[in-house]
């Protein structure tokens, strides 16, 4: 049936030419070794990557990043004022960049995808020769960019990633994270819940149906449950679903007095939104009033749900309304540069890049690995939250996590929360090697400065 | 050469070298130029030229020959790529099985998919499979079938990955721990440093080239065989063709599985290039972004899925990294408010604005070379021959009466 004329002749040269073809790159192996990737040599600048979702469903969170990386780099560089430089407890940030080299940056759009994001940082990487990466504003992102940093050599510092996965059972030697998680938003949401709420409540659980979600409920369950409240049910919904009221209405006659959204984004946005509009907030179950509690929660939602956030509790892990110096020498500059307060996302990379730059320092080189020892068990403060300790064991930062509360009466449009308690460090620590965290399985692995 | 024609030969020569070649010819501008920001030769960006460049050959056998527009491709693609990953946690990080198996796998989903979805044609097909196709990335999204058995088959949004604690039966001591055919890692490159430029020679790469290329001469066999025929008449005029007493059933079947088992291959190749993998690969909008591809490249050609993916990949990676300080890099010579200008003008179209430079080209297409990319080519080669006596196209049929 199909025409078969293959010649003697054209099958050796197709053969020798195939033959080359795969010889060629064995012939040209052998890489240039200069001790770890994309060392910056004699050059005068060193360029870091600054991976954020600009389009998608984090895309807000991700231009906040941006803006507030962007101001990174200029207090790094020496201009402006320095933000957060003047009140960071350690001194060795100079304005001229990082160890006297320029500091430049590339960006690039993550679009909320773990393929994306991978390719956008493999191009800062490998095409645009970038030292660090940070930013990204989904666990599953900071998962996915984590393990390719882990490969090509690089550190990666994560951006708004609240899955206990991030530094659980997916942590890795070159990956850290300031961000708070899961598991301390439960550790700092018990007491407080317990104390304006009792403990004998019944709560219902709507999850967004992916790993953070599942970490959430999972960290948020075990707190509650350990202070006597009961769990009558606890139900996945799919991400981006829109509408929830189908989810909903069996909150009403299920006997639970407490309904828990794990839900962050626009979807806690509409979930909220609806169980105000089914009258939950008004209702009263079992002599108690109703309650709806938030356990992530950030400006940009809290601006999306406008009133009905009124009095709903949630964690965050910093907020531009403490008093610290810190805090006011960031909001300040960030205020001035761009017109209004900057969100617990860009508070994170913000902090990420100027922690990144001063490990640098502290270490001498940009070898990923003398800046991981460097970063491992630092100890530091001036940084908006507190004494902090970024921990060797898994590369999480400890520090005060916050807890909110939607203002009863707000006095202007940035005015949606208000501090109800700054949960002490001590309280929502945990060992390392904790089950919720992968276990004793758990290994960062070692640390990898690639070439 | 091969079984194939003159012209074609020369067409597989040209891609074959651009392949070779792609880490010089992409990488035009010296490293320190302000328009360096436009190589893109680099190893991340050119695999992902040449694996999308088999996944809209494959998809073009379906669409571009049979006529059957599949909504739902990207299904494939997916679970090609967790195949391999399951390899590489069970089995080592050899390439070999893991490629394998995705080819496999993805050609047995077809199989099932292909024998629901093609009861139908027109646009309830397209339909159909954009149904399949979601819902296999509902199931691996919430990673429904690792729950049913309580383990983890997907990893749900994480995305499935190797960790250190896995079995790995064929591992030795002294293997890579990144994927490798043989020993020959997929990572290892060696970089020219020439002038300016810096060329990087990356193994992985050209393991996907290689691949591509030969995925290509299969394509151009399939077109040019009396079964790539039997496919173009189902195109233009199945009826008759059951009328004539063929039953095509059975053609469409092999075209669908062929080419399912192409994106399979794509995605076996995706997983060893970065042993990462997670359900969004599968999402409705991959599968489109294939079809755009296709559309874009010129449906129906040979080389135009090639040209159709580099395009969009390009756009994707690196019109989305130009932010307004590097068009500000392009503008310094011109005076301060000028500059301002220029840059206020170009920023819709860079950084996340990216979509909509890319939706503007692809209407541009659509409108003005409804034969994509391949047909600006042949105008612009057409501007500079000479007139031959009416010679049509070796693609181009005529009707029969």
């Amino acid at each position: 049936m199909s025409k078969s004329n293959f010649s003697r002749r054209g099958v050796l040269k197709t053969g020798a030419i195939a033959g080359a073809g795969l010889a060629l790159p064995t012939y040209l192996r052998a890489d240039g070794h200069s001790g770890y990737t994309n060392a910056p040599g004699d050059s005068g600048t060193v360029t870091i990557g600054f991976n954020v979702p600009q389009t998608g469903p984090y895309a807000e969170e991700g231009l906040d990043e941006l803006r507030a990386q962007e101001l990174a780099v200029e207090h790094l560089n020496g201009e402006g004022d320095g933000g957060m430089l003047n009140t960071f407890s350690e001194k060795n940030l100079q304005g001229d960049g990082i160890l006297g080299k320029k500091v430049e940056f590339v960006t690039g759009d993550t679009q909320t995808k773990s393929d994306v994001a991978r390719a956008s940082a493999q191009s800062m990487i490998q095409k645009d020769g970038c030292i660090m990466i940070t930013g990204g504003s989904s666990s599953g992102v900071a998962v996915a960019v984590q393990g390719l940093c882990q490969e090509a050599g690089v550190i990666f510092m994560a951006g708004l990633t609240h899955s206990n996965d991030t530094t659980g059972k997916d942590r890795k030697a070159n990956g850290f994270r300031h961000f708070f998680n899961g598991f301390m938003s439960g550790a700092a949401l018990g007491p407080v819940l317990e104390g304006e709420y009792g403990n004998e409540r019944q709560a219902y659980h709507l999850t967004a149906d992916y790993n953070w979600g599942w970490t959430t409920q999972e960290s948020i369950q075990a707190v509650t449950e350990g202070m006597g409240w009961g769990t009558t049910e606890t139900v996945l919904t799919p991400v981006g679903a829109g509408d929830f009221s189908s989810y909903i209405a069996p909150v009403l006659n299920s006997g639970a007095d407490t309904l828990i959204l794990n839900h962050y984004g626009g979807d806690m946005v509409n979930s909220l939104t609806q169980a105000v509009q089914f009258g939950l907030k008004d209702k009263q179950v079992n002599g108690k009033d109703f309650k709806i509690i938030v356990p992530l929660y950030s400006e940009l939602m809290a601006a999306g749900a406008g009133a009905n956030i009124e009095g709903v509790i949630g964690s965050m892990n910093w907020n531009w309304q403490l008093q610290d110096e810190g805090t006011k020498a960031f909001v300040k500059s960030f205020g001035e540069k761009y017109g209004f307060p900057p969100s617990g996302a860009a508070h994170t990379c913000y902090v990420q890049t100027l922690l990144y730059a001063d490990a640098v320092t502290r270490a001498g080189t940009f070898n990923p690995c003398g800046v991981a020892e460097a970063l491992e068990d630092f100890e530091f403060d001036g940084m908006g939250n507190g004494p902090t300790l970024y921990r060797g064991s898994d590369h999480q930062c400890f520090k005060d996590v916050l807890v909110m509360k939607g203002t009863e009466n707000p006095t202007n449009q940035f005015d949606t929360l208000e501090i109800v308690d700054q949960t002490p460090r001590a309280q929502v620590e945990y060992p390392a090697d904790h089950p919720m965290f992968g276990g004793a399985e758990a290994t960062l692995g070692t640390c990898n400065p690639g070439a | 050469m091969l079984g194939m024609n003159a012209k074609d030969t020369m067409l597989f020569v040209v891609v074959t070298l651009m392949v070779l070649l792609a880490p010089i010819l992409l990488n035009p501008f010296p490293t320190d130029s302000a328009f360096s920001q436009f190589n893109a030769g680099y190893p991340a960006l050119m695999q992902r030229f040449v694996i999308f460049g088999i996944l809209v050959i494959g998809f073009n056998i379906l669409f571009g020959l049979t006529g059957y527009l599949s909504f739902g491709h990207a299904a494939f693609l997916g679970v090609g790529s967790f195949a391999a990953v399951w390899m590489f946690k069970l089995l080592s990080y050899n390439i070999v099985p893991a490629i394998a198996l995705s080819i496999i796998v993805a050609g047995l989903f077809s199989v099932v998919i292909g024998y629901v979805a093609l009861r139908r044609s027109g646009i309830y097909f397209s339909i159909l499979t954009l149904a399949f196709a979601q819902m296999m990335y509902a199931i691996a999204y919430s990673d429904l079938v690792g729950k049913m058995f309580n383990t983890i088959v997907t990893n749900g949004e994480t995305g499935l990955q190797v960790y250190l604690d896995d079995p790995q039966i064929l591992y030795s001591e002294g293997d890579p721990k990144l994927p490798h055919l043989f020993g020959w890692e997929m990572n290892d490159s060696f970089t020219w440093d020439v002038g300016g430029w810096s060329f990087v020679f990356q193994n992985g790469y050209y393991l996907a080239g290689i691949c591509m290329l030969i995925a290509f001469y299969i394509s151009i066999r399939i077109f040019r065989s009396p079964f790539g025929l039997m496919l173009r008449s189902i195109k233009s005029n199945q009826q008759r063709l059951n009328y004539v007493g063929v039953s095509t059933r059975p053609y469409m079947l092999t075209a669908f599985v062929i080419s399912g088992m192409y994106a399979g291959l794509a995605g076996g190749l995706m997983s060893a290039m970065d042993p990462l993998t997670g359900a969004e690969r599968m999402f409705w909008t991959a599968s489109g972004e294939i079809v755009i591809m296709a559309i874009l490249g010129g449906v129906g050609t040979l080389v135009g899925p090639i040209l159709g993916a580099g395009a969009i990949k390009y756009m994707e990676n690196i019109v989305s990294t130009i932010n307004d300080n590097v068009v500000r890099g392009w503008f310094e010579f011109m005076p301060d408010g000028l500059a301002d200008f220029m840059v206020t003008i170009i920023h819709p179209f860079i950084g996340k604005g990216w979509h909509l430079t890319l939706g503007l080209v692809f209407m541009g297409v659509v409108i003005f070379l409804p034969g994509g990319l391949v047909e600006l080519g042949q105008r612009i080669g057409g501007l500079f021959r000479r007139k031959k006596s009416s010679d049509t196209p070796s693609g181009a049929t005529k009707p029969a009466e």
